[in-house]
């Protein structure tokens, strides 16, 4: 199954990657590789298989609401970029806010 | 064409859990932090790391999710739902798509019309995003990510709000319903209860008889119960207004869904993004976080102790002969009800509801201040609600030996103060407990009041000059010397009878 130019060009922008022409061509050819791969495990007849949430045989592993401590903020911007006084440092966001 | 426009509201309602730490590490949850203090490896979304989730975060959850009357699945699972955002520094949020904790619920409101049934679609529970902010100046915005995987609750309603009071009420009954649970403080200035009203209005039936609607505008972030309210309302008559304008075109088949933001001061929305520029989010299931699956037993029990809901505690005060502002007052929180109920229920046990009328026991729970005791015990609210019916008994208990005289009021606000200090410490003690170990008991025995008033008399032979010579003033110092003399114990009744006589008046 290949993979249209505009759908890696979409894939692009949701992963916020501008894609130089080559580019597209290179990464269309490679997510279409894999979609071939997906397609041969369509074969399978699973429409008596559950689906797996999960690929362990765990569930409910949790942990007790005790606070423990943190990074300081030193620590916590010690890897960032750019940093302004406590804060992570960022080019200036315009929208809104999006919801959480 | 019928001009019926019936507006359609819906409501999703975050909030912030009740929790000490975060939903998948161990960072605290606190609102007053140095920014970027209350960030670990897990929530800043290193590589390598492992969530674990909260285990109370899940147990308010389920909870919230059963007085909602809502169905707990055999089975839940996390999801990541995907977007980039600076306040999301793992380019996805921690959620539930299509397994969450509660499905299928209903929220009674009570409206001016009568009782509304809301129907509860889906309970779930997420990590909330940090705080962006814009620097003033200087082209760059900043990120504070303490908040980040703070536990979040949404509530998703069924699109059953006719009108933007019905909307404001319902997340009013929501918030209380939550709040008295302890679920969640709700506090809407510190972002822990946001309200996204998505508001349409149905048109009438197409020609298949299905009904036909204007475009949802999901409207985001209302962090007041007068934004719900006032949003809805203009909502409703921009709809009406761009619907009449355009029947043929503004409808919810042609345009889709949008997104919009509230600008409270200038009482208008505005589009933040229409349908084309909607997220795709790409959910996939959270590989790093196995599923969930309650047992019945436990949900059963979560369901046993649910205490009882305020509207019907409510009509059980009003019934009592509570006011409805008392009645509210006590409805604030479970726990504060709680204790009500067990501080009435022993004061009646002692000498027969006769002897307690409604309003003096209230009288004597206000005395003995509620206010005093939710403070002191506020750390313990959430883990621990046994302790404060236990509490309420024995503080049922202390009102008891001072209104039967056994001690007297000053000694009463002392053996307080000690129980206090006896619970705080762990090691708590009953009135009569500390009353026996110190001693405390009221003398009420004539004959050694009368050694007091005369040790009294013999020593302040200046104010007994003075009380006789028609300075009354000087009784009240006579007074404290007789009650010091008996270290407080003295029954002030008898103490000031025996000091009267003895000074001829
Ligand atoms: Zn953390």
């Amino acid at each position: 199954m290949a993979l249209s130019k505009q759908e890696v060009l979409k894939v692009g922008t949701l992963s916020r990657i501008r894609l130089t022409e080559a580019e597209v061509e290179k990464f269309g050819t490679q997510l279409s590789a894999i979609l071939g791969y997906v397609d041969k495990l369509r074969e399978l007849d699973t429409r008596n298989v559950e689906p797996l949430a999960h690929a362990l045989p765990i569930h409910n592993v949790l942990r007790p609401d005790e606070p423990r401590p943190s990074l300081t903020p030193e620590e916590a911007l010690g890897g960032a970029p750019e940093a302004a006084g406590d804060f992570f440092r960022v080019p200036r966001v315009l929208d809104e806010g999006t919801s959480a | 064409m019928t001009a019926e426009l019936v507006p359609t509201i819906g409501l999703e309602v975050h909030m912030h859990l009740a929790t000490r730490s975060k939903m998948f590490c161990g960072c605290r949850v606190a609102y007053d932090a140095r920014p970027n203090s209350l960030v670990c490896p897990v929530c800043l979304g290193m590589p390598g790391v492992l969530p674990v989730m909260n285990k109370l975060a899940v147990e308010l959850s389920v909870r919230m999710a059963l007085a909602l009357n809502c169905t707990i699945p055999d089975f839940a699972k996390w999801d990541r739902k995907h977007y980039y955002y600076p306040d999301l520094p793992k380019n996805y949020q921690i959620s539930q798509y299509d397994q969450p904790l509660g499905i299928n619920g209903y929220l009674d409101v009570e409206t001016p019309a009568g009782t509304r049934r809301i129907g509860i679609t889906r309970v779930h529970l997420e990590e909330d995003a940090g705080k962006l902010m814009h620097a003033e100046h200087g082209n760059y915005s900043i990120v504070d990510l303490n908040r980040t995987g703070t536990p979040l609750l949404e509530v998703v309603s069924e699109p059953d709000v006719r009108g933007a009071e019905e909307a404001r009420l319902y997340a009013e009954t929501l918030r209380q319903l939550a709040v008295y649970l302890g679920i969640s403080y709700c506090n809407m200035q510190l972002g822990q209860m946001r309200c996204e009203p998505n508001v349409s209005l149905r048109i009438g039936a197409g020609p298949d008889g299905k009904p036909l609607y204007t475009p949802i505008s999901e409207l985001k972030n209302l962090n007041s119960f007068r934004s719900v309210e006032r949003a809805v309302t203009f909502e409703i008559a921009r709809h009406r207004q761009e619907y009449l304008a355009d029947p043929g075109n503004y409808t919810l088949a042609k345009q889709g869904k949008s997104t919009r933001g509230w600008r409270d001061d200038e009482g208008i929305s505005f589009l933040q993004r229409s349908k084309e520029e909607a997220h795709d989010y790409r959910y996939l299931p959270e590989p790093d976080l196995v599923p969930f699956v309650p047992e019945r037993a436990w949900v059963e029990e979560l369901r046993k102790n649910l205490p009882e809901l305020p509207r019907a505690r409510r009509e059980r005060y009003i019934k009592m002969g509570l006011s409805e502002e008392t009645a509210d007052m006590l409805l604030a929180e479970a726990f504060v009800a709680n204790f009500w109920d067990v501080f009435h229920e022993t004061l009646e046990h002692h000498q027969g509801a006769g002897k307690w009328p409604i309003k003096r026991v209230l009288e004597l729970a206000n005395n003995w201040t509620l206010q005093d005791v939710r403070r002191a015990l506020n750390e313990k609210t959430i883990d621990a609600p046994s302790l404060h019916a236990e509490f309420a008994k024995q503080l049922a208990d202390l009102v008891v030996l001072v209104e039967t005289g056994v001690i007297n009021r000053n000694t009463g606000a002392e053996v307080f103060n000690k129980m206090i200090k006896a619970k705080l410490d762990l090691n708590p003690k009953s009135a009569a407990e500390i009353v026996k170990e110190e001693n405390l008991a009221q003398t009420s025995d004539s004959s050694a009041i009368e050694a007091f008033v005369d040790q009294a008399l013999a020593a302040n032979a200046k104010a007994v000059e003075d009380y006789r010579g028609g300075k009354k003033a000087s009784f009240g110092r006579l007074m404290g010397e007789a009650m010091k003399a008996s270290g407080g114990k003295a029954n002030p009744q008898l103490v000031k009878e025996i000091l009267l006589k003895k000074l001829g008046g």
